[in-house]
């Protein structure tokens, strides 16, 4: 599976994900922003977390309209997989590819901490490797992870099956307590209609070395390098 | 020729930064204020030879396209 890792003015984890795509069996290119297309062959577009463009207007505001971004928007009509994690997160919800958006945290602060999350559902290509409603322990490191989206939309997405994780805590109950930004219905990430388009909040990369805390994260990044191939 | 654009939040979105302010506010003894709503505001220069029925135009795209968010903001083109 290829990878193609787009790096913003402002990213800043752009190799953290890159190495646990690796760790989990993926080729992994790096495409700057300016560029007009993804390289050849590429399965999987990553939009990292960071602070794209300082984060200036709105977060992802400016990124969405990236050339690159012309680029991964083309790759998923194609149906072509896309994840972005926290910033990119933001980036795929301005950009249109997802719907909503990440308002400013609910108490104002920015929330750096382990955070547990519950795997909504684990047949997707980027869950394969978990149980349902499994609790998986990651991080969240934000300011702007607030989501929030009209009440149709929110409904469509329940009604669909498309929210991907939610906040909870260690016995994977979703309440107010565990929900770090106030995000509608505890919504951690969401996914697109065709379940191929997957944006996050929480950072996974972070947890693929039991060096640096735990690796729950590792198994989103196994089920993609094996399952995130043209079918 | 100037125009401004304001762009604030739509009546029902939350808007934390807006609370917080109306919170200082009454907290240093302001008095008389019901609530606060944060926005944006805009200051553009048109470029020469552009007119008004053209500014509105060229404004109304910048907004949809980059300086609203209209899933959670309202947006207002004066030109000046």
């Amino acid at each position: 599976m290829h990878a193609a890792v787009i790096v913003f003015p402002g990213s800043n984890r752009e190799r953290d994900i890159g190495r646990a795509l690796q760790k989990g069996g993926a080729k992994v290119s790096y495409v700057w922003h300016a560029e007009h297309a993804l390289p050849a062959g590429t399965d999987l577009a990553v939009l990292p977390g960071g602070f794209a463009y300082g984060d200036y207007l709105r977060c992802g505001a400016i990124a969405a309209r990236a050339h690159a971004m012309d680029a991964v928007r083309a790759h998923a009509e194609r149906g072509g997989f896309v994840l972005g994690v926290c910033n990119g997160f933001q980036v795929l919800c301005e950009s249109g590819l997802l719907p909503g958006i990440l308002m400013r945290n609910a108490e104002l602060r920015f929330t750096c901490r382990f955070q547990h999350l519950r795997v909504e559902r684990n047949d997707t290509a980027f869950t394969l490797d978990y149980a349902r409603h499994q609790a998986i322990e990651v991080c969240v490191a934000h300011g702007e992870g607030n989501y929030v989206a009209d009440s149709a939309t929110i409904d469509r997405l329940e009604r669909e099956g498309l929210i991907a994780f939610r906040y909870c805590d260690a016995d994977g109950v979703v309440d107010s307590r565990s929900n770090p930004n106030g995000a509608t219905n505890g919504i951690a990430g969401i996914y697109s209609d065709n379940l191929r388009v997957l944006g996050l909040m929480p950072h996974p990369e972070n947890l693929i070395d039991p060096l640096i805390g735990g690796t729950d994260g590792l198994a989103m990044f196994t089920s993609l390098a094996r399952e995130a191939v043209p079918a | 020729m100037k125009a401004r654009i304001t762009v604030t939040l739509k009546t029902g979105v939350l808007d934390p930064q807006g609370k917080a302010i109306e919170g200082a506010l009454k907290s240093f003894g302001i008095e008389g204020i019901g609530s606060v709503r944060q926005g944006k505001v805009f200051d553009v220069e048109m470029a020469d030879g552009v007119d008004a029925d053209n500014a509105q135009t060229v404004l109304k795209q910048a907004c949809e396209k980059l300086l609203a968010n209209t899933v959670v903001e309202n947006y207002r083109i004066e030109i000046l």
